[in-house]
């Protein structure tokens, strides 16, 4: 579904270019969770945001390669297509749930915003966004609906987002660091969430992370990210189990275990690499 | 809601009170109420003339403490009498029932004067408020729309140059341009007198206008630029929502919520009127009003002035934080 070929981003020109994505290569199937692994500043989330031209330009640059999105190419589309493809296609859940939300309108309105942008027939805005909320596990959707995000746990915050992201029905989510704000346990409860909705709607999943401790149950595939490009890419099961590259290595390592006598986390060695 | 604005107008009071007490003594520092006799009854006035204008007045009554020495420690714990025979506390139960009194100079009522100024004030502030504000926001959000390009560039460089220019020489332009070469506006005066009146007030609100664009545009372009760059702006774009309507909706209210704080204390104050384009027009407003009462000296007019300029300054705040409350939905007054 989604083919990124060659792909090179940068920000600025001249002498204060920066490259943040260097000839990166990545393909993910209909109904597929890849994961996204890399430290920060690696180009996960430039990748993610790039999907569908979101990053701000300028400063940035799309200097070489084409991102296809079911053959058409994202990097030569116009601004109506664009639109319609944000939202429609491919939806966003972000990492910061209490500043992604707008606080001065209501969850009802940012949720509908969505549903009238791309569902045209839909009939009634009220029941979608109730029915929207309540497969993402919120309790009492209808006397929710009209809460500001403030009123809102940082669990139930991210749950509306995802919620807001569904509401047009996607065939890709990207969920860039979706729990990296939020506390253990409902981390856990909304990895289980998202696996649980893509189980249910069958969209593909791009799931980018820091972290290599959550991608375990959910990813199919995982692809490491190094100063913009992919290191590593295969089978989650296989990149867990037997890490190649030598960056993999180390960040596999940093993973704390339960159980595990207490010792000191490696440090990656940069100029190793 | 309601106890919070009971609350805050219980607190206005020692401020009001505070502001008058400054103004008793800045003015009286500056010069004894015998001189102010002198300049208002002119230099032939006999020194009976003078006490008679100064008795009638209540200005032979202390200012606002009598002598220490007069006092023995006893009246000084009781707050004796002549405490409350001060001008200052003489005045001030006066103007806490909204009795103005009159002018020391023409006698007429203060209520009178105020009145009649407060018309022509708000003709001009008005108008030029709420223009200036609306060509202000909708000059913002163009250059936020089109940020980064050349003719934003162009347009930072023209609020910079409208900035930099006093509102003098827009005035000495306005009056040359307008009514010397397009011989249509009168370049001074004001006569109240139907559809016309409109003549006389074009001309200082178009002014009031463009000397404080730059300003505007600038500040409120960086008010909605930072909006631009918050998530919330980014999930927007992300949901397919077109870059003008992110602007309009979700920028722009998150911005107008800020904008709030610095607008709505000033609304109040617009019925003072601006003192420069007053005077500069001939324009019989409340500004005119203090600006001469100052000069006269006419003590009446600038203590009456100070009390309803306080009082309408704080009743600005307080619409500000209800206005903040109803706008925001994070805020909840107690």
């Amino acid at each position: 579904m989604i083919e990124i070929k060659n792909l090179s981003i940068d920000f600025g020109r001249g002498a204060d270019r920066v490259q943040a994505v260097r000839a990166m290569n990545l393909s993910i199937a209909k109904g597929e969770t890849v994961a996204i692994v890399g430290e920060s500043g690696s180009g996960k989330s430039v990748t993610g945001l790039s999907l569908t031209r979101l990053l701000p330009e300028p400063p940035a640059v799309y200097s070489t390669g084409e991102i296809l999105v079911d053959g058409n190419d994202v990097l030569k589309m116009g601004t109506t297509d664009l639109r319609k493809l944000r939202g429609g296609k491919i939806a966003y859940v972000f990492q910061e749930p209490s500043t992604s939300l707008n606080p001065v309108f209501t969850i009802h309105t940012q949720i509908s915003e969505a549903i009238r942008l791309h569902r045209t027939d839909v009939s009634s805005i009220d029941a979608e966004v109730e029915s929207c909320l309540d497969m993402v596990g919120i309790v009492n959707p209808r006397g929710r609906m009209h809460d500001y995000p403030h009123q809102l746990s940082g669990g139930m915050q991210q749950r509306v987002m995802i919620a807001m992201a569904l509401a047009c029905r996607p065939q890709l989510l990207v969920a860039d660091e979706p729990t990296t704000a939020l506390d253990v346990t409902i981390q856990a409860q909304i990895l289980e969430q998202l696996r649980m909705l893509k189980a249910q709607t069958g969209m593909a999943m791009m799931l980018i992370t820091h972290n290599f401790g959550i991608i375990g149950g959910i990813a199919d595939r995982v692809a490491v990210m190094f100063r913009g490009s992919v290191v590593e890419e295969g089978r989650t099961e296989d990149v867990l189990r037997n890490p190649q590259h030598a960056y993999t290595q180390a960040l596999i390592s940093c993973i704390p275990q339960l159980g595990q006598r207490r010792r000191r986390l490696t440090a990656i060695d940069h100029a190793l690499l | 809601m309601f106890a919070y604005i009971i609350r805050r107008v219980l607190f206005s009071v020692p401020i009001v009170f505070g502001v008058m007490l400054l103004t008793f003594f800045l003015f009286f520092v500056i010069q004894s109420p015998d001189a102010m006799a002198r300049r208002v009854l002119g230099p032939k006035a006999t020194p009976q003339t003078v006490n008679t204008w100064l008795h009638n007045r209540g200005y032979d009554k202390p200012i606002i403490v009598p002598r220490a020495a007069k006092q023995s420690f006893a009246d000084y714990l009781l707050i004796s009498r002549s405490w409350k025979d001060s001008l200052f506390i003489h005045q001030m139960t006066r103007l806490a029932t909204f009795d103005l009194g009159s002018s020391d100079v023409t006698g007429r009522p203060l209520i009178d004067i105020f009145k009649s100024g407060a018309l022509p004030s708000l003709l001009i502030t008005l108008p030029a408020f709420l223009l200036g504000l609306m060509v202000s926001i909708g000059f913002a959000l163009y250059f936020v729309f089109i940020r980064n390009s050349a003719l934003d560039l162009l347009g930072t460089f023209l609020c910079i140059a409208l900035m930099s220019v006093p509102l003098m020489v827009y005035i000495i332009f306005g009056q040359w341009f307008a009514a010397l070469v397009l011989k249509y506006f009168p370049a001074f005066g004001f006569h109240m007198q139907g559809m016309s009146t409109l003549k006389f007030l074009l001309l200082p609100v178009a002014l009031i206008v463009v000397s404080g664009l730059g300003a505007d545009v600038r500040l409120f372009r960086a008010l909605f630029l930072e909006e631009m760059g918050q998530d919330y702006i980014r999930t927007a774009r992300a949901k397919g929502v077109s870059s003008a309507r992110v602007l309009l909706q979700h920028v722009l209210k998150n911005g107008l919520i800020n904008l709030i704080t610095m607008m709505v204390a000033s609304l109040p104050f617009l019925i003072m009127g601006s003192l420069v384009i007053e005077n500069f027009f001939g324009i019989p407003g409340l500004g005119n009003v203090l600006f001469s009462a100052i000069q006269a000296p006419d003590f009446a007019v600038v203590q009456a002035s100070v009390f309803l300029g306080s009082i309408l300054y704080l009743f600005g705040l307080i619409l500000t934080d209800l206005c903040y409350a109803w706008a925001d939905p994070r805020i909840r007054l107690h």
